[in-house]
């Protein structure tokens, strides 16, 4: 399996995913395609640019000095702002905490040095409490070890581990943009998962991760830092399942042509070599399954957009059109029978009456 | 959606252009509206980065901060934004017309109301929290702003507040009124883009709507229509820009961070006023006159409710107040789909579809049928109808008809296609039927179930009764130094 998945890369090392991209599987789970692409290690992004149909994703420098300068804020002096919002939100009965910079070691140690430490946190039970800043965590990912960094992992006394997101969205008068909570809490789940996995490995109980994780933001339009408890058990439940269905992917790869693969053939420089035409004729081999949220989310947006306007299919339209069409699922299919061009197959008799109702009223009305 | 909606996006998908969803404008368009498109620093809660304002198409205004991050220039750009926007809202406090009413006294309203129209519903939640952070300043005490700021933060949320009222016009997102009229071959997360929206609708020559909204996608042709700006912009113009001010604030630099934000809402500025026409081009619903009344009504009661020196909008709704807000949103809602659905045969068709109202020729009728005897003996004409329609009615189903206003029946009989109805209202006092009053055989009519009653608003408590169990009665809010001296930061 293995083999056959770096057949389909190519001479590359695999892409690892981060949590943001993992979280985003959960998006779509029932998409081949990027399942396949991302067991495969692909580098999504380089691939869509190089068939000629780059993701509209950009970050802003703003964007990004300011959540910089937030997380910063949020961190400084060991932490010390974040230990003053967590003595309130988790009541820690504690003046002293602990911090730790998981990043003072190099960078190839992070990992192992993680696991001694929570290892440690987990052993000595109730006395410790400590801060883990720049903890890096791994998660087996369709039999792929993917890293992952959380801001920071908070260790209270009673037992209990947090993961502790800081994101820079503010939250005003209490409430927040709804999508960017989403998000946060999706993406904190990967990570609460990650964790419960490394001390299940360790054979310390899973469930002494909380599922309530802490969001950090600022409040209202200053700077000051506010902390909230968000519980992520459902995006926990939606994310395992679908690593779950990952793990399955073995089948989809069977299914797949012999000999097709998505190898950019880079040069020194890294540059794709292989012809354009080549390589999209191999991703349209592995079924994709588009939707408009797809936009917002992957790297590969661009492409199957494209695929599902000149293919005709409703899935462009997104799927509040496609839950009115009753499963058909060809524009052209459906206005002929809106149109009575065509004869409903069997099973769209009733769709089909629908449609040309639809059609009938519609013209009617227009006069 | 509708399958009626869908249907029409699928037809856009094939022909390449919009397709009319309705058969009249829902929306009011007040004679000299303001467009209003702001544009924010991006990962900031609020910092406004510029706006282009104004009421003439020709001589836009333009608003820029050129630091955003710098808390008095912030300050100065909603004064200058003030000064643009309160007098517009406050010359409609002019001239109003006096309002009898049944029961009560009669009251003064406004014959004119402003109109505040932004591109899409980003830009008026960024309304909504500019208002939020302006609202509580004071003119005076430990940091003080022009009083002109407070005074610009209640009224952009009273606007931003209104623009969530479905059937209201006083602040309209553009978007969102082209969406309600044309239905395009994309989906509505894409139409959320105003520039290709308008592509769909109305491509420019030589290219068809799915060409002209692919071209939209491209932020150096069609800079987004903000609050958000293209990350690109940001990198390599703004930052670049916005440094140079910092290093040297000069006219200079503030002329180069001025001509950058220009072009980023040029295009939109232009789009806006297109999508005005477009709209304008439409011929009106006839309630959508009874609806800007309301809004009309809305806004004298908020003019007076300030002359009144009535405190800033809260930061929170109390537990009544949230209530009452949501009954009111239902009862609009409910209110402007019959309503839409009377002003509009398309839009009708939709019940007609799901069997909530049909069509039909008028078979036989008997206008002079009474029932009871005496002194109760009622006048109740009979009405036959033959429908084609897939109508799910059942006997005692009380019908309303957009053809007849005042006019309302009840299901006597269903019998196969044909449908016997009975006149119950809007016959004329007299012994007789006024004529016209009742259908006539070979005659075409609408009956529905919809009905646009009077619906009456929420039985709730005092906000001072407010049970335990809702926390009990909220601290009254009074102003202090605290929100006033809130940092912008």
């Amino acid at each position: 399996m293995r083999g056959r998945l770096d057949e389909l890369r190519g001479p590359v090392p695999p892409r690892a995913h981060d949590a943001r991209a993992i979280a985003a599987l959960a998006a779509n789970p029932g998409c081949a395609r990027r399942a396949v692409l991302d067991a495969a290690g692909v580098d999504k992004d380089l691939t869509a640019r190089h068939v000629g149909f780059p993701a509209p994703f950009g970050q802003s420098q703003f964007a990004i000095t300011r959540g910089n300068v937030f997380e910063a804020l949020v961190k400084e002096n060991g932490c010390a702002e974040l230990l003053r919002l967590l003595r309130e939100l988790l009541g820690l009965p504690i003046a002293q905490v602990g911090y730790q910079d998981v990043e003072s070691v190099g960078s190839h140690l992070r990992h192992s040095h993680t696991r001694a430490l929570i290892d440690r946190a987990a052993r000595e039970g109730d006395d410790a409490a400590a801060f883990y800043d720049h903890p890096l965590l791994s998660l087996r990912i369709a039999g792929q070890t993917s890293y992952l960094e959380p801001d920071v992992v908070a260790f209270q006394v009673g037992g209990r581990f947090h993961i502790v997101e800081i994101k820079s969205f503010a939250v005003i008068d209490g409430q927040a943009e709804p999508e960017k909570v989403a998000a946060a809490a999706r993406q904190a789940a990967v990570y609460v998962l990650a964790l419960r996995a490394l001390l299940a490995d360790l054979g310390h109980d899973p469930e002494r991760v909380s599922h309530d994780v802490v969001l950090v933001c600022p409040e209202n339009f200053a700077n000051r830092p506010v902390a909230t408890l968000v519980d992520v058990r459902r995006q926990l439940a939606v994310l395992r399942r679908q690593l779950d269905r990952m793990t399955r992917v073995d089948h989809l790869v069977e299914e797949l042509p012999p000999g097709i693969t998505f190898d950019l053939a880079p040069d020194a420089e890294g540059t794709p070599t292989r012809p354009a035409r080549e390589v999209a004729g191999a991703l349209r081999q592995v079924p994709a399954r588009y939707a408009p949220d797809c936009l917002s989310a992957c790297d590969m947006c661009m492409f199957c957009r494209d695929e599902a306007r000149c293919g005709g299919s409703t899935d462009q339209l997104g799927r509040q059109v496609r839950d009115q069409l009753g499963g058909v699922s060809g524009v052209a299919e459906a206005l002929a029978l809106a149109e009575g061009a065509a004869e409903p197959a069997e099973g769209q008799e009733e769709i089909a009456q629908l449609l040309r109702l639809a059609h009938r009223l519609r013209e009617e009305s227009l006069g | 959606m509708s399958t009626l909606t869908a249907l029409a996006r699928l037809k856009a998908v094939r022909d390449g252009t919009a397709q009319r969803i309705t058969t009249v404008r829902h929306c009011h368009l007040a004679p000299r509206p303001m467009v209003f498109v702001p544009l924010q620093l991006a990962g900031e809660a609020l910092a406004p980065l510029a706006a282009m304002v104004g009421t003439d198409p020709d001589h836009p205004r333009l608003l820029v901060v050129p630091q955003p991050r710098n808390r008095d220039l912030r300050f100065a750009f909603a004064a200058e934004l003030a000064e643009v926007l309160l007098p517009y809202v406050e010359g409609f406090a002019k001239t109003t017309e006096t309002v009898e009413r049944k029961s009560g006294d009669p009251y003064e309203r406004c014959l004119e109301a402003p109109q505040i129209l932004v591109p899409n519903r980003s830009a008026a939640a960024f309304t909504g929290l500019l208002g939020r952070s302006t609202r509580f300043r004071r003119a005076d005490g430990p940091y003080p702003v022009h009083p002109s700021v407070p005074l610009l933060g209640r009224w952009l949320t009273y606007f931003a507040d209104r623009s969530r009222r479905p059937g209201s016009c006083l602040m309209t997102a553009m978007t969102e009124a082209l969406s309600a009229h044309w239905a395009t071959g994309q989906s509505a997360l894409e139409d959320a883009n105003l520039a290709a929206l308008v592509g769909w609708i109305d491509p420019p020559a030589g290219m068809d709507g799915r060409r002209a909204a692919e071209e939209a996608e491209d932020p150096l042709l069609w800079p987004p229509a903000g609050p958000a700006t293209d990350p690109g912009f940001d990198n390599e113009v703004l930052g670049p820009a916005v440094r140079a001010y910092e290093e040297a604030p000069t006219a200079r630099a503030v002329e180069r961070v001025a001509q950058a934000l220009r072009t980023q809402l040029e295009p939109t500025w232009r789009l806006m006023w297109r999508a005005v026409e477009l709209l304008r081009a439409l011929p009106e619903g006839s309630r959508v006159a009874g609806r800007w009344e309301t809004d009309r009504g809305s806004f004298t009661r908020f003019l007076e409710l300030i002359a009144e020196g009535g405190p800033p909008q809260a930061r929170r709704d109390g537990a009544v107040g949230a209530a009452a807000r949501l009954a009111a949103l239902e009862r609009a809602r409910a209110s402007y789909d019959v309503q839409r659905a009377y002003d509009d045969p398309l839009v009708m068709a939709e019940y007609r579809l799901t069997g909530e109202a049909f069509t039909g020729t008028v078979v036989s009728a008997d206008p002079e049928n009474t029932e009871g005897e005496g002194r109760s003996r009622k006048l109740r004409p009979l009405v036959t109808v033959r429908t084609a329609d897939p109508a799910r009615l059942t006997p005692g189903a009380v019908l309303g008809s957009p053809d007849r206003r005042g006019h309302a029946a009840e299901v006597v009989e269903v019998d196969g296609d044909e449908i016997t109805l009975k006149v119950t209202k809007g016959m004329g006092r007299g012994k007789v039927a006024a004529p016209g009053a009742v259908p006539e055989p070979g005659e075409r009519v609408t009956y529905t179930t919809l009905t646009d009653d009077f619906q009456s608003s929420a039985a709730l408590p005092e906000p001072e009764r407010t049970p335990w169990t809702h926390g009990g009665p909220p601290e009254e809010y009074v102003p202090d130094d605290d929100d006033a001296r809130e940092e912008w930061s």
